[in-house]
C-alpha cells in the first residue's frame, strides 16, 4: 500500500512507529497530485511550500511525542475555506485574486491538531451546483471514470480524497454538496448538525442551510476529524454549548435493537432501481445483524426541492451582495451564470409584494419538514435513504438543464432544512460508478451515525 | 412659527432619531467603538469590514441598552424579538446589508409628555448597527473609513405628533438628556452621536387624516440645525400647497450654506430593502424576570428627578430643571443639600448658589461650598429698623437718588452701601436693593 493511500488512522499510526514521516507522507500525496491532477483538476492552489514546513514541524513534534489527533496528516480545504496569506477563491472569477487576512475557524482547529495543509481544492463556484462543474477554474473530473462527473459542490475535496491526493478534505453542505459527491466518488462524507461545526471564515452560500463537514476514507476517520472540529465558537453565534461527544466511543457497538427508518418518499419513481436494488441488500444487512427496520413517511419531503430552491437563493444573493465591485478587485459581472440566476431568484424572492408569498411561505414548509423528522424520530434512531437519484452523470450532461441539476439533490435538502446530521457511506460501483446511501439523525446524533455508517464499512462485501 | 404659515394648514411632523451607544466595543464584533478622531481604518477586523466568511456576534451590553431605552420611553418590551438584514448596496456598508429590525423591534409601543402637557407616541425603539464613512476627496475618488462601521446604533422612531419646530427641539433635549441620564450615550450631535430625521407634512387643520405625502429631511447635526430646518420645510411646503400643488414625497437634505433644504431622492428610487431574518445570530427571548430587572436597573430619569427637586426641596421648575440637566450637577446639589441642611441653610439659597456660580458639576467639594454660603451668609434685621435706615439714607443722598432715578445703576449700589454701613452688619444685599427701589419708585 502507498503511503498516500492510508486513512488517518493507520498513517497517525505509521508516523507514530516512525515507519515514515510526515515529510514522506506529504510526499507521496503530492506525487500523486503532480501525476493526477492534470486531468482530474482536483486543485486550485497546491501549498507546496507551506505544507512541507508543517510536514517538518509535524515531525519535529512527532520525535518529542506529541500526541495530537491529526499531527502530520495532509488535508486539503475546500476552497471556501479562509486561509490567512494563501489565496481563497470560492472557485469564482471575482475572488480570483483575494488572499484573506485571517483563518477560519476550523482551518486554525485543523492546524492546531497537527494537520497539513495541502492545499486549496476545486468546487462549484460559491458552492452553486452538484457535479463540479461550475467552476471557474474548470470541472473537476470523477477519478472512476473521467469521462464522469464527481458530483458537487465539493467535488475537489471529493476527488483529492478519492484519488489519494490527500488523506482527507474539508467540505461544505448546503444542500448535499459533502454527501452527494462523497456518493459519487465513493468516499465517506459527513454532513454534520447545524452549528457543530464553526462556519466562521467559511465563505458563506447560504447561512441557516450552510453545515461544515468533511470527507474522509473510512467512516473511523470521519469520527477522528470530526473530534478536532465540532464544538462551540465564541465567532459563530449558531454554534450551540452542546456538549461535544467523543465521536469514537460508540463505533464498535453494533447495530442490534437499533431502529433504522425507511421513509417511502425517498424509494419512488425517479430512484434508479439499481440503486434501489443495492441500497435494499444494505437494509437487508443491517436487519440481518439485530437491527429493527421500520417504514416510516416523511411527508413533506415533496416539497424540499422548492422550499430549498426559495430559501437558499434567497440567503445567496444577500450573501454575495458584499463582492459589490468596490473591494476584491473584480466586478459583480464576474460572477457565473449560477451566481447570476441565484442572485435573481433570492432578489425576486425577497421583494415587497413577493416576500409573504415565497420566503415566508418557504420557511413555513420548513418548519414542517422539520416536525416530519421530530416524529419519524420518535419512532427511530435513524433513518437510511439514497443520497442521488441517479448514478454519476456525464460531464456536460446536464449543464444546460439547472432544474435537472437541482433535482439531483431532491434526497439530501431535506437535512439541510431541517438541520440534522447526515452520513453518507459508500455503498459499492454499479457499471464502474460509485453509489452511496445516506444515513440521518436527530441533531447532535452524530456519534451514532457513525456506529451505524461504521457497522456497514466493516461488514458489507463489495459484491453485495 | 407664528406668521409662517397660514392659519389653515397645521404642521405633522414624526421623528426618526438615531442614538450611537458608546459601549466598549462595536455590535457584532470586538473592535473598540470609541471611533471619534481616530487614524481611518485603525478600528476595524473581519467582522466590521465585512470580509468573507465573518459573521456577527452581538453585544450583549448594546441589546440590554437599547432595551433600556426602550424602557425610559415607556415602550413594551418584546418577549421575542430578532434581527433583519436590511438589503441594500452603499460603499460604506461593506456586507451589502445593515443587520436592523424589521418587524419585531426590542421595544414599541411608548410616549413621553412634553411640557405643554402634549403626548409624543413612541412607535419603536430598535437596534442596529451603524455604517462606514465616506471622505470624498475630489471628483473622481473617495476614501472609506471603516471606523464607524458595526458601532450600535439605536433608532427611535414617533408617531407624527409634533406640532412645531419647539415640540421637536423639547423632544430631542429630553431624549438627549434621558440617554445621558441612563449613561448609554453622550448623544452630541455634532459628533453624530446622535442624529435625526424628521419627516414633515401639512394637512389642512380641519382634517382627521394624514397627508398624502411625506417629507423627509437628512443631514441635521445640531438643535439648532433641526429648527431651522422644519421651519424653512414648513414655509416651503405651505407656499406650495397654497399655490395648489402638493409637495413631492421625498427626502431633503439641510443646507446650512443656502439656510434651505435641497432635494435628495424622489420617492420613485425609493429602496425595497428586501428584509428578511439574519440568520446568522439566533433570535432573543426577554422573560418577564429579566425585563423586570432591567427596568429596575433604570435610574431616576430627568422629569421624575425635576418633580421630586420641587417637592422635596421647595424649589421652583426653573431651578429644578436647571439642577437636572446634568446628572452629576444634580447629585453635587443633593449632597451639598445635605450638608446644608444640619448647618441652617435652606435648600434654596443653595440652589441659587450652584446656578449662579455655575459649580463646577465634576470638580466640586460640597464642604467648601457650604462654607463659602455661610461666609455669604447676611444677617436678620427688623422692618422698622430697616425702614427707619432706609428713609434716612435716602433724606442724606439726594443726589444719589437723582442719579439713580436718571438711570444710573452705580447710584443704587452707593445707596446699598450706605444701608448696610449704618446698620453696622451684614445684610442681603438683594433685599436692600429691593426695599430702595420700593422707596423711591
Ligand atoms: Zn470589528
Amino acid at each position: 500500500m502507498k503511503l498516500n493511500e492510508l486513512s488517518i488512522k493507520q498513517a497517525v499510526e505509521g508516523l507514530k512507529s516512525k515507519k515514515f514521516s510526515s515529510v514522506d507522507l506529504l510526499k507521496a500525496c503530492l506525487g500523486q497530485i503532480k501525476a493526477k491532477d492534470k486531468s482530474l483538476n482536483a486543485f486550485i492552489t497546491v501549498t507546496e511550500k507551506e505544507a512541507l514546513g508543517q510536514a517538518k514541524r509535524s515531525d519535529n513534534l512527532i520525535s518529542q511525542k506529541a500526541d495530537l489527533p491529526l499531527l502530520g496528516i495532509p488535508i486539503s480545504l475546500k476552497d471556501l475555506y479562509l486561509t490567512k496569506g494563501i489565496k481563497t477563491t470560492a472557485a469564482s472569477n471575482v475572488l480570483k485574486d483575494y488572499i484573506p487576512q485571517y483563518d477560519a475557524t476550523v482551518v486554525s482547529k485543523l492546524k492546531n491538531a497537527g494537520a497539513v495543509l495541502i492545499g486549496k481544492v476545486n468546487c462549484d463556484a460559491w458552492a452553486h451546483g452538484s457535479s463540479g462543474e461550475n467552476s471557474d477554474f474548470g470541472p473537476t473530473k470523477n477519478p472512476w471514470n473521467e469521462e464522469y462527473v464527481p458530483g458537487g459542490s465539493s467535488s475537489g475535496s471529493a476527488v483529492s480524497v478519492a484519488a489519494n491526493m490527500c488523506i482527507a478534505a474539508t467540505g461544505t453542505d448546503t444542500g448535499g454538496s459533502i454527501r452527494h459527491p462523497a456518493s459519487f466518488c465513493n468516499v465517506v462524507g459527513l454532513k454534520p448538525t447545524y452549528g457543530r461545526v464553526s462556519r466562521y471564515g467559511i465563505v458563506a452560500m447560504a447561512s441557516s442551510l450552510d453545515s461544515i463537514g468533511h470527507f474522509t476514507k473510512t467512516v473511523e476517520d470521519s469520527a477522528i476529524f470530526l473530534n478536532v472540529t465540532a464544538g462551540k465558537d465564541q465567532m459563530d453565534s449558531t454554534t450551540p454549548d452542546t456538549k461535544v461527544d467523543n465521536y469514537l466511543e460508540d463505533l464498535n457497538r453494533g447495530v442490534k435493537d437499533l431502529r433504522i427508518g425507511i421513509p417511502k418518499e425517498y424509494f419512488m419513481e425517479g430512484l434508479d432501481p439499481r440503486i434501489k436494488e443495492r441500497i435494499e441488500k444494505a437494509i437487508k444487512l443491517y436487519e440481518k445483524n439485530g437491527a429493527k427496520i421500520v417504514d416510516i413517511s416523511l411527508p413533506h419531503s415533496k416539497y424540499a426541492i422548492a422550499c430549498y430552491y426559495i430559501i437558499q437563493p434567497s440567503e445567496v444573493s444577500s450573501n454575495l451582495a458584499r463582492y459589490d465591485g468596490i473591494r476584491y478587485g473584480n466586478t459583480r459581472p464576474h460572477f457565473g451564470d449560477e451566481a447570476k440566476r441565484r442572485i435573481m431568484l433570492g432578489t425576486f424572492t425577497l421583494s415587497a409584494g413577493y416576500y409573504d408569498a415565497y420566503y415566508k411561505k418557504a420557511m413555513k414548509v420548513r418548519t414542517l419538514i422539520m416536525q416530519d423528522f421530530d416524529k419519524a424520530f420518535a419512532k427511530v434512531d435513524v433513518i437510511l435513504t439514497p443520497v442521488s437519484p441517479t448514478l454519476p452523470w456525464k460531464i456536460e450532461e446536464k449543464v444546460n438543464d439547472p432544474l435537472g441539476m437541482y433535482l439531483s439533490d431532491i434526497f439530501t435538502v431535506t437535512a439541510n432544512l431541517a438541520g440534522i446530521p447526515g452520513l453518507a457511506i459508500p455503498a459499492g460501483f454499479i457499471n464502474g460508478l460509485p453509489i452511496g446511501f445516506q444515513i440521518l439523525g436527530p441533531r447532535f446524533s452524530e456519534k451514532t451515525l457513525f456506529r451505524v455508517g461504521n457497522f456497514f464499512e466493516r461488514n458489507y462485501k463489495s459484491g453485495l | 412659527m407664528k406668521g409662517i404659515i397660514r392659519v389653515d394648514y397645521k404642521p405633522v411632523i414624526g421623528l426618526e432619531a438615531h442614538i450611537e451607544l458608546k459601549t466598549k466595543s462595536k455590535m457584532f464584533c470586538n473592535c473598540s467603538a470609541d471611533y471619534f478622531g481616530k487614524a481611518p481604518n485603525s478600528h476595524t477586523c473581519p467582522v466590521c469590514l465585512g470580509l468573507p466568511g465573518a459573521l456577527p456576534v452581538s453585544n450583549q451590553k448594546a441589546i440590554e441598552w437599547c432595551l433600556m431605552i426602550g424602557l425610559a420611553l415607556n415602550c413594551k418590551v418584546r418577549n421575542f424579538s430578532k434581527f433583519d438584514r436590511k438589503n441594500y448596496f452603499y460603499p460604506d456598508l461593506p456586507k451589502g446589508y445593515q443587520i436592523s429590525q424589521y418587524d419585531i423591534p426590542f421595544s414599541e409601543a411608548g410616549e413621553i409628555k412634553l411640557k405643554n402637557n402634549k403626548t409624543i407616541r413612541i412607535t419603536r425603539v430598535h437596534m442596529e448597527e451603524d455604517t462606514g464613512k465616506l471622505l470624498h476627496l475630489n471628483e473622481d475618488s473617495t476614501l472609506i473609513d471603516f471606523n464607524r462601521s458595526g458601532v450600535p446604533l439605536v433608532e427611535i422612531v414617533t408617531e407624527p405628533d409634533f406640532e412645531s419646530s419647539e415640540d421637536v427641539n423639547e423632544f430631542l433635549k429630553k431624549l438627549q438628556l434621558m440617554v445621558r441620564y441612563l449613561g448609554v450615550s453622550n448623544a452630541d450631535m455634532e459628533k453624530g452621536e446622535m442624529r435625526l430625521e424628521p419627516n414633515i407634512s401639512l394637512k389642512f387643520s380641519t382634517s382627521n387624516q394624514l397627508p398624502s405625502y411625506k417629507v423627509e429631511i437628512k443631514n441635521i447635526n445640531s438643535f439648532r440645525f433641526a429648527e431651522k430646518a422644519i421651519n424653512y420645510e414648513l414655509k416651503r411646503q405651505a407656499e406650495l400647497l397654497k399655490s395648489g400643488e402638493t409637495p413631492a414625497q421625498e427626502t431633503r437634505g439641510w443646507d446650512e450654506k443656502k439656510q434651505k433644504t435641497v432635494s435628495q431622492r424622489q420617492k420613485e428610487e425609493a429602496h425595497d430593502y428586501r428584509y428578511f431574518p439574519e440568520p446568522d445570530i439566533p433570535p432573543f427571548t426577554f422573560d418577564e424576570k429579566y425585563i423586570r430587572e432591567l427596568s429596575a436597573q433604570i435610574p431616576e430619569l430627568p422629569d421624575a428627578k425635576i418633580q421630586r427637586f420641587q417637592k422635596q426641596y421647595s424649589l421652583p421648575y426653573y431651578d429644578a430643571e436647571i439642577l437636572t440637566r446634568e446628572k452629576e450637577l444634580a447629585n453635587s446639589y443633593e449632597e451639598v443639600a445635605k450638608i446644608g441642611n444640619t448647618k441652617g441653610i435652606n435648600p434654596k439659597q443653595i440652589a441659587n448658589y450652584i446656578i449662579n456660580k455655575k459649580v463646577d458639576p465634576i470638580n466640586f467639594e460640597p464642604a467648601k461650598i457650604i462654607d463659602e454660603i455661610l461666609k455669604g451668609k447676611t444677617e436678620e434685621i427688623n422692618e422698622s429698623e430697616l425702614d427707619n435706615i432706609l428713609d434716612k439714607v435716602i433724606m442724606d443722598n439726594t443726589k444719589a437718588v437723582e442719579d439713580f432715578k436718571a438711570g444710573k445703576e452705580q447710584a443704587l449700589m452707593f445707596l446699598i452701601g450706605q444701608v448696610i454701613k449704618m446698620a453696622g452688619r451684614k445684610l442681603d444685599s438683594n433685599l436692600i436693593r429691593e426695599e430702595i427701589k420700593e422707596k423711591i419708585k
